[in-house]
């Protein structure tokens, strides 16, 4: 490491990153320990719209009288709970299926890029100089293009599939999972036992597994959940745009564009899958904060 | 000015201007090269061969990749952006009319949100732990995580629906009076600042605080000085530099958000034209804007670390 990388973040590091970002991820996996109401209410409305993606669409579909309406943007009413959109339908279902987009695809995009940045943080951690530089120095280059523009650029050249869309929120967040995988596996590689597990003669892939792994999956679960949220925020932005989720189908972003027409009279097919992706984010972001390693640290007893 | 700290400043624009040649190389890769034949593309599949050679010709794509890339660098060096696919208008003529829009909208912002955040973020430091701490922080996280539409759509429900103070979405084209242009203005810019604010707000805080915990502002306390005196004289000048980095960074936070500002207040600027371009696939155009972005965006970052280094005084004095 060169000696100016101590005194300023190098270019890479410049994204914010936000205050107590470490000590988030400086938890452990053993869940429920430290956690208060607002980690339950968090975790309630996680659950919530996670079993929705998986099954509010079966079950929807066996209450074929909630469907359709001739009021465009109808109000709330107990017909149509959260009322009805710009053709009709009923926004309450439209909401729920839209869950299983945006939870869905931010989800399978969210491991894809925590579980690829871990693996090339461990390999670059461990196989050490020119490899580390080369990796580094190449996802730094994703790093310096912002994120919505690069999503764009994407989108540009490769359309909108959904399967694009998982690729390029996948690639846009590698750098940053890689990053703070790589700075924990880089204290642990210079640790006595992985020396001594280097001088028994394991491999690189040994040491990657069972000497680094291990020690940083606790941290990295916290990542993967912050992750997840600006995952969230990026597709449903995109979606927002026209350019994420093409319909018929249709996440929360899209659900906002379809209806923003309605913004002027305050229907709540607006509103609604707008809120819902706040109540998502805010839910992860409430779960994270009472990460058990977060609460000991604020009792003062690590 | 020493010879340690011109050397590192020069690392540092090195560093942002092989990156800069990097985002080229990316951004040229994925909407010219990895994309696959864009003749063949709009065509279509029954295409005559001859057709598709006499049109790969026209559209210059049969040199070699690395040679298209070598001339479309040396046109975006000389300020030739290309030409737009679907205006047929020179990108730069396009990019030229839409700039000064997006400028004034990120100035104004700039101008309301940075004494705003500065202020809240050292008042919140100065009150760790106090009511007006816990709202203004549980307050920023809220507006981070939640997307710039809602904002700006709680925005417009607010004061266009509710209040009836502004349109409900402004449309900046028929600008007359200094009145409507205010108008205009006004729910764009408050969306953006209310994002840009919480980010920065967070940030200094957390500088500030990273400077009151420090053992000097122990010994500034016991020799009796008041807390305001405390803030301001003593721990303000060294925090100087992280607020100017935290600045800088929301700063360039700004440009990803105005995508979406831009696109739902219909404002004319760059980042409607970069939408634009991409639901058209209109690539000479989303290059072009995509370069200017990435451009801002070295610059705003390069510009948070060199204000790091010459905050630092272990490197001024050295």
């Amino acid at each position: 490491m060169k000696t100016h990388v101590s005194i300023t973040p190098p270019l890479a590091a410049a994204k914010p990153v936000s205050p107590g970002y470490l000590a988030r991820c400086r938890s452990s996996i053993s869940w429920f320990g430290g956690f208060g109401w607002s980690g339950l209410i968090g975790l309630a409305i996680l659950l919530f719209w996670i079993g929705a993606a998986l099954f509010g669409s079966a079950l929807l579909a066996r209450l074929p009288a909630l469907n359709s309406s001739v009021q465009i943007f109808g109000p709330i009413s107990s017909a149509h709970w959260l009322g009805t959109d710009y053709l009709g339908r009923d926004m309450f279902i439209r909401v729920i299926d839209g869950a299983s987009y945006t939870v869905g695809v931010a989800f399978i995009a969210t491991l894809l890029a925590s579980g690829i940045g871990t693996l090339l943080a461990l390999f670059a951690a461990a196989s050490g100089h020119w490899i580390d530089a080369t990796l580094s120095r190449a996802l730094d280059t994703v790093t310096s293009i912002p994120s919505k523009m690069f999503a764009l650029i994407m989108v540009a050249g490769f359309g909108s599939s959904v399967s694009m869309l998982i690729a390029t929120a996948a690639i846009i967040y590698i750098p940053g999972a890689y990053r703070i995988a790589r700075s924990m596996a880089i204290n642990i590689n210079a640790l006595d036992y992985v020396t001594v597990a280097r001088m028994r003669g394991e491999g690189t892939f040994y040491i990657m597994r069972r000497e680094i792994l291990p020690n940083i999956v606790g941290p990295m679960l916290a990542d993967l959940g912050l992750r997840f949220v600006y995952i969230v925020l990026l597709l449903a932005g995109l979606s927002f745009l026209g350019l994420g989720v093409q319909p018929p189908a249709a996440d929360w972003g899209s659900l906002v564009r379809e209806n923003i027409g309605s913004l002027a009279g305050a229907s709540a097919a607006v509103i609604a899958p707008a809120l819902a992706i706040a109540s998502l984010t805010i839910a992860v972001n409430l779960v994270i904060d009472n990460l058990p390693g977060r609460s000991l640290r604020k009792r003062g007893v690590k | 000015m020493n010879f340690a700290i011109v050397k590192l400043l020069g690392q540092r624009l090195l560093l942002a201007l092989l990156s800069l040649l990097a985002v080229s190389v990316v951004v040229f890769a994925i909407t010219s090269v990895l994309p696959g034949d864009a003749a063949q593309e709009q065509l279509g599949q029954d295409a005559t061969p001859e057709a598709l050679t006499a049109l790969r010709a026209q559209m210059g794509l049969d040199v070699p990749a690395p040679t298209r890339y070598a001339h479309w660098l040396g046109g975006i060096v000389r300020g030739d952006l290309g030409t737009s696919s679907t205006t047929q208008m020179p990108v730069s003529e396009l990019v030229a009319s839409r700039l000064p829009n997006s400028l004034l909208l990120a100035a104004v912002t700039a101008l309301f949100s940075v004494p705003i955040a500065l202020a809240f973020g050292i008042a919140s430091a100065m009150w760790k732990g106090s009511w007006f701490d816990r709202i203004a922080s549980a307050g920023s996280v809220a507006v981070v995580s939640v997307p710039e539409f809602l904002v700006a759509t709680l925005a417009v429900l607010i004061f266009a629906v509710k209040l009836h103070w502004l349109p409900a979405l402004s449309y900046a084209s028929d600008i007359e009076s200094l009145g409507q242009m205010l108008k205009s203005f006004a729910m764009p810019v408050f969306s953006l600042c209310c994002v840009i604010i919480a980010l920065m707000m967070r940030m200094t805080r957390a500088a500030v605080i990273d400077q009151l915990e420090a053992p000097y502002i122990e010994m500034v306390s016991l020799k009796g000085a008041t807390p305001m005196r405390m803030v301001l004289v003593h721990a303000l000048p060294n925090a100087v530099g992280p607020i100017a980095n935290a600045i800088a960074l929301s700063l360039s936070y700004l440009l990803g958000g105005v995508i979406i500002i831009e696109t739902i207040f219909n404002y004319p600027g760059i980042a409607k034209l970069m939408v634009d371009g991409v639901s058209q696939r209109d690539m000479p155009l989303v290059q072009g804007c995509a370069m200017i972005f990435c451009i801002g965006y070295l610059v705003l970052v390069t510009l948070a670390d060199v204000c790091g280094i010459l905050a630092n005084p272990r490197l001024r004095h050295r």
